[in-house]
């Protein structure tokens, strides 16, 4: 736990994002048909999912870590990581839907990859209401965090593994090839693996600060 | 073997109370059959469909439509319908496994016999010619195994939760919507007739999600009951 204090990873977190912003826009990329430059967004785009997989993953470790101990922190993290993921979701909706507008032709073009991303939001928003729909604070925890268990697996079918299986346009599924096999060349690769990490970090740190914010309104609640 | 007895005695148990009352099982079917109808009227109002070309599509869809609804309408109560006391005489002389198992293998039954009857029943409102009628039969099987294990886990959060249908309906959804799209795609290219080793990779990634329910729910369940 003390790693969410150090402030190393904050810093090579805002460094890489400036990096990535600069070196993204400027580099060199190679030129193929139908995408041109918005091959770009690969850059933004994929590390959306990349750090909501990231956090989601963590949450998902602190839920069973609650279930466990039963101790109350576990809880607040496991939530404030699924609003961050959320948050990332979203982001990374938006992304791939402006990419797709100029590769497909429209933003939402009915692709498997995009249902499926839409369906494992509901599932994520289902987390949401779950959890106003209990007051008392430890049922609340203890459910939400089987239901965060449960559908975290539900998830990773719909997102990596059905969209695989059927025709869609996006990149890596449906037999298209991946950014990562042959388009990518190690240019690419300089700027892509850094803008992982550093929007990773970004939402590891987001969510550390709603969680230390969440902790100090916690303890004010409490009874001494 | 102590875990195996448990679940039959439980599943023998459910099977005896519905078999006296034939509540859960006679609802569930009128609410399918009365769906089925209204649905034939409703189709009905507006002729020319059963001749049109999108009609085996709407068919297909319509059926597992009215399967889902009647899937979450049946398992909603196979933990709501039990009262506190008696769920808490279950826990003290069985372990929770064995409760999570006799309930799913008990709605697998109650939802085959259902499918097995809704089917037919389908059938006679709305014609239509099945070009692999074995095939439809195993992927309507295997849908109703798969609601049954969706849903079990499903009702026993919600009814953790406060007993409500729309919390029940909202969780189960998005972890069933999956589900439903191998389902529909299967028992189309049955329906086609389309050769069966086009289904076969389908039928894998459903019995896959199926174990994952299974497992999850096994793990979970012990904390979930535990109040």
């Amino acid at each position: 736990m003390k790693f969410i204090y150090q402030t190393w990873w904050k810093v090579l977190a805002v460094l890489l994002i400036f990096y990535t912003l600069i070196a993204g826009f400027l580099l060199d990329v190679p030129h193929l048909p139908i995408l041109h430059e918005t091959i770009r967004n690969v850059y933004f785009h994929v590390p959306m999912w990349m750090a909501m997989f990231t956090v989601f993953t963590i949450s998902v470790i602190y839920s069973i870590k609650y279930l466990n101990t039963g101790k109350e922190e576990y809880d607040l993290i496991a939530v404030e990581c699924v609003n961050t993921g959320t948050f990332f979701y979203v982001l990374g909706l938006i992304t791939g839907m402006m990419w797709a507008k100029y590769t497909w032709g429209e933003f939402w073009s009915n692709d498997p990859k995009q249902n499926s991303a839409a369906i494992a939001f509901l599932l994520y928003c289902a987390y949401a209401v779950l959890r106003n729909s209990i007051d008392e604070e430890q049922k609340r925890a203890k459910i939400s965090a089987i239901y965060n268990i449960f559908a975290f697996p539900i998830m990773v079918v719909l997102i990596m593994v059905l969209p695989r299986m059927t025709d869609s346009l996006h990149p890596g599924n449906g037999g298209n090839p991946a950014f990562g096999k042959l388009d990518m060349d190690n240019h690419m690769r300089m700027v892509f693996y850094p803008a992982c990490i550093g929007w990773c970090f970004t939402a590891l740190w987001i969510a550390t600060v709603r969680y230390r914010i969440r902790l100090i309104e916690y303890k004010k609640n409490e009874i001494n | 073997m102590q875990l195996v007895n448990q679940t039959w005695f439980l599943l023998k148990k459910e099977i005896i109370l519905e078999w006296r009352s034939k509540y859960a099982f006679n609802g569930v079917l009128l609410y399918v059959v009365s769906t089925v109808f209204i649905c034939y009227i409703a189709f009905n109002l507006n002729p020319g469909l059963s001749g049109s070309t999108g009609y085996p599509i709407i068919w297909n869809v319509l059926f597992w439509i009215i399967m889902l609804f009647a899937a979450v309408n049946a398992i909603a109560k196979s933990f709501m319908q039990e009262s506190k006391g008696r769920l808490l005489y279950y826990y003290s002389i069985a372990s929770p496994q064995a409760i999570m198992l006799s309930k799913t293998i008990y709605n697998i039954l109650l939802m085959a016999l259902l499918s097995a009857l809704a089917l037919p029943t389908y059938l006679l409102f709305f014609n239509n010619t099945i070009g692999d009628p074995l095939f439809y039969c195993l992927a309507v099987l295997l849908g109703s195994f798969s609601f049954s294990t969706v849903f079990t886990m499903i009702s026993a959060i919600a009814s953790k939760a406060g007993n409500n249908g729309t919390l029940m309906a909202i969780l189960s959804f998005p972890v069933v919507i999956p589900v439903i799209l191998l389902l529909i795609r299967l028992s189309k290219n049955a329906m086609d007739g389309i050769g069966r080793n086009f289904s076969y990779s389908g039928i894998g990634v459903l019995c896959a999600i199926n174990l994952i329910v299974i497992t999850t729910a096994l793990l979970l369940f012990p904390f979930l009951w535990r109040d």
